[in-house]
């Protein structure tokens, strides 16, 4: 990098607001909160629950890119991590019911969180640990077997707590409702009677409720790990992704950087699973297979490695378009679409992101929202310099917009 | 437990040993050239059983003879063929050498053309790249079969039947075993002389060393490069069609857990080394196999990743890595 770039502009991510862009954001924010309502008032109950489970993948991608986008750690077992914290918040909240007082119950699933992140950064610092000294290629292939080994031990009803196949809670037992759902189920409601066919008739869901839960979870993500990207940290992971053996030598420690990629990564799965055990009221090792994991690791390569705005994009194409699509059809609001139609496109995605993943490392490997260090770390020799002129120019003219120029 | 069931385990572990070490070359080979996991090569080994499926049915399946002669009486010479195939020693000889062959060539063809569309434009890229790309076929070809073909199990039909070839120590072994650890042998010393004696070879080992070097000493890289994604792949499409007879049936993702056995494999004879590759895949095939018999069977799969991520720590270079210098 050219001048004094790096000295300068430590701060990567964020430019500064302009109004245009505060708008922006209370737009999205207004959407964001309004938009269920609108579809739970139309009948359209099934959006809110897919809008939520988008949610939940969002922050998987999220969380992944952290490992693999910043630290540049190619993870293909990170629903491991998801698994470990659904099955760890579902097992230890089940257990605990019984010894906790029942006005406590509907705190448990927020008492859950913290004990879901904790076991997943372990489950994280247990991969991380062994596989320090392992390249790229080798890692891929360790994680994957971390993955299986997590997902079989579970399906194999180990010590006998996670029922095998069958899945959790296991029948007599349940996930009480979260603190103030009962409250909002009985009191928020109203009709408009004039609107549509139907009229409008708006009832408090649970979906809605684990809609708003998960946004905010979301919300708490993108603020972490836009922080974290920014942080001393955050640095030092660019630095080992560029080359570690240059950033060792420059006092990067590469170990500590891997694990805490590891383990903040694994975290943000951890809370995605114990928050998807509870609103989907159940688990079973089918929801953790590896190919669960592709479509994370999809989301963020197609996405942008390393760009947070692209992890969420990534996440809304390939986890959302399927389940809307899915969501539409089994709803009979596009006529003329069959279960079998739905299902032939639900394989051909498959398909369609088999080839996508070859197309973009081929043609756009920066991904369709890069960050812009990432990019120029993927492109030609030729396009590095063409940045750094720009870049020098820059600095020698307008000192104070190197928040500008810099990432995003 | 009996010995009778060890050397059963035995047996059965020397079997899947040849079929992972058949797969674990094509790992091998490419990532001794290309420095890359082929990670769509267990797709290929899947590849190879339906090809291998097809050809067996078109040449003896009865009932599908009899409907294709009755819709295209040009093929009326599936009938004699198919009595020929199927009822005379000399005829289930040439049929197994047809299925193979066929196989082979198009599951090679196959494996050059990925190499061509999707690791050649990544050959200057960032290590991830091929890595992402190479996923990205998998699922391509796993799906690609699951559409276009089938998603439900298919039955392999056992050619061999259930014929023994011989009994020891009251264990009986059938044909079938003994003619995929032959044949695995066969092809794996054929393979071993060809690289080691042959000038094409000898330009593959000059490439794994140094590719640029190589390149400035005339020779064609490419070459080398395609023929590596070709032998690896057709070897694939043996162990394919193998593991079809052996099972009995096939099925769309059957390509994914026999391909991390046998990365597994190459990865403890020593990555990008070929014997390593052949010791690796009997060595996880035997211990693979008595530990079934020792632990519950739902535990099986666990053994080989657990395996892989201990010689990966422990002995990354695997158990030939550095006291062989050859590698391809």
């Amino acid at each position: 990098m050219g001048g004094g770039k790096m000295d300068v502009s430590t701060k990567v991510s964020s430019g500064r607001m302009t109004p245009t862009k505060i708008a922006l954001y209370v737009l999205l924010g207004l959407v964001l909160v309004i938009s269920p309502i609108i579809f739970e008032g139309m009948g359209m109950l099934f959006m809110t629950r897919i809008m939520a489970l988008v949610g939940l993948y969002v922050m998987l991608a999220l969380g992944l890119n952290i490992v693999v986008g910043f630290a540049g750690l190619l993870d293909l077992g990170y629903i491991a991590f998801y698994a470990i914290g659904a099955y760890s918040g579902v097992i230890i909240g089940t257990v605990s019911l019984k010894y906790f007082p029942a006005a406590l119950q509907p705190y448990s699933y927020f008492m859950m969180i913290p004990i879901a992140a904790a076991f997943a950064a372990l489950a994280g610092l247990a991969l991380g640990t062994p596989v320090l000294r392992l390249r790229g290629d080798y890692l891929a292939i360790v994680t994957l077997g971390f993955g299986e080994i997590v997902r079989i031990i579970i399906n194999n009803n180990a010590l006998g707590i996670t029922n095998g196949a069958a899945g959790l809670p296991r029948a007599g037992e349940f996930l009480p409702k979260p603190a103030g759902l009962e409250w909002l189920q009985n009191h928020a409601y109203f009709t408009l009677p004039d609107i549509g066919n139907n009229g409008f008739n708006f009832a408090f869901s649970s979906n809605l409720y684990w809609y708003y839960i998960i946004v905010i979870l979301c919300l708490i993500t993108i603020f972490v790990v836009q922080r974290l990207n920014d942080s001393r940290l955050g640095r030092s992971w660019v630095a080992m992704r560029e080359d570690e053996v240059a950033a060792s030598s420059m006092g990067v420690s590469i170990h500590g950087a891997k694990l805490w990629a590891f383990a903040l990564g694994a975290v943000w799965g951890g809370i995605a699973g114990v928050t998807f055990a509870n609103f989907q009221q159940f688990v079973s090792p089918e929801s953790f297979t590896f190919m669960e994991s592709v479509f994370v690791v999809c989301s963020v390569v197609i996405g942008g490695m390393g760009s947070i705005p692209g992890a969420i994009v990534g996440a809304l194409l390939i986890q959302g378009t399927p389940e809307f699509i899915r969501g539409f059809a089994a709803s009979g609001i596009i006529p003329g679409l069959s279960g079998e139609q739905v299902s032939a496109i639900s394989n051909y995605r498959n398909l369609v992101f088999g080839l996508v993943m070859v197309l973009m490392m081929i043609w756009r490997p920066q991904g369709i929202l890069p960050s812009k260090r990432r990019a120029a770390e993927l492109n030609a020799d030729e396009d590095i310099l063409e940045e750094e002129n720009e870049t020098l120019y820059d600095v020698q003219h307008d000192t104070g917009r190197f928040g500008d120029s810099a990432d995003q | 437990m009996s010995v009778q069931i060890i050397i059963e385990q035995f047996v059965n572990g020397i079997t899947l040993g040849g079929m992972y070490a058949l797969i674990a070359l094509g790992y091998t080979l490419v990532y001794g050239i290309l420095l890359m996991i082929n990670f769509a090569h267990s797709e290929l080994v899947m590849i190879g059983a339906y090809v291998g499926l097809g050809v067996l049915t078109l040449l003896t399946n009865q009932a599908f003879i009899e409907k294709t002669t009755a819709a295209t009486p040009a093929m009326g010479w599936l009938v004699p063929a198919r009595e020929f195939f199927v009822g005379t020693p000399l005829g289930i000889v040439t049929l197994f050498a047809i299925v193979f062959l066929t196989s082979m060539i198009s599951v090679g063809l196959l494996g050059v053309l990925i190499e061509r569309l999707a690791y050649r434009p990544l050959r200057h890229a960032p290590r991830l790249a091929p890595l992402i790309s190479a996923v990205g076929v998998s699922i391509f070809l796993q799906n690609a079969v699951l559409l276009w073909v089938d998603s439900k199990q298919i039955p392999f039909p056992s050619v061999l039947g259930t014929s023994k070839a011989f009994t020891f120590m009251g264990v009986s072994v059938s044909t079938l075993k003994v003619v995929i650890v032959v044949t695995a042998i066969v092809l794996m010393v054929a393979l071993d002389l060809y690289v080691g004696r042959t000038r094409m070879g000898k330009a593959m080992r000059a490439t794994s060393q140094d590719r640029e070097a190589a390149g400035l000493m005339g020779i064609d890289i490419n070459l080398a490069i395609m023929l590596a994604f070709f032998i690896g792949p057709a070897l694939g499409a043996v162990a394919g069609v193998f593991y079809g007879m052996y099972y009995g049936s096939i099925v769309f993702n059957m390509g994914f857990l026999p391909g991390m056995k046998a990365f597994t494999a190459a990865v403890i004879g020593g990555i990008g080394n070929l014997r390593g590759a052949m010791l690796g895949g009997f060595v996880l095939g035997i211990v693979e196999s008595l530990a079934a018999g020792f632990l519950s069977t739902g535990y099986k799969d666990v053994i080989a990743f657990m395996i892989l991520i201990l010689v990966l720590i422990f002995r990354p270079g695997g158990l030939l890595g550095e006291s062989v210098v050859e590698k391809v």
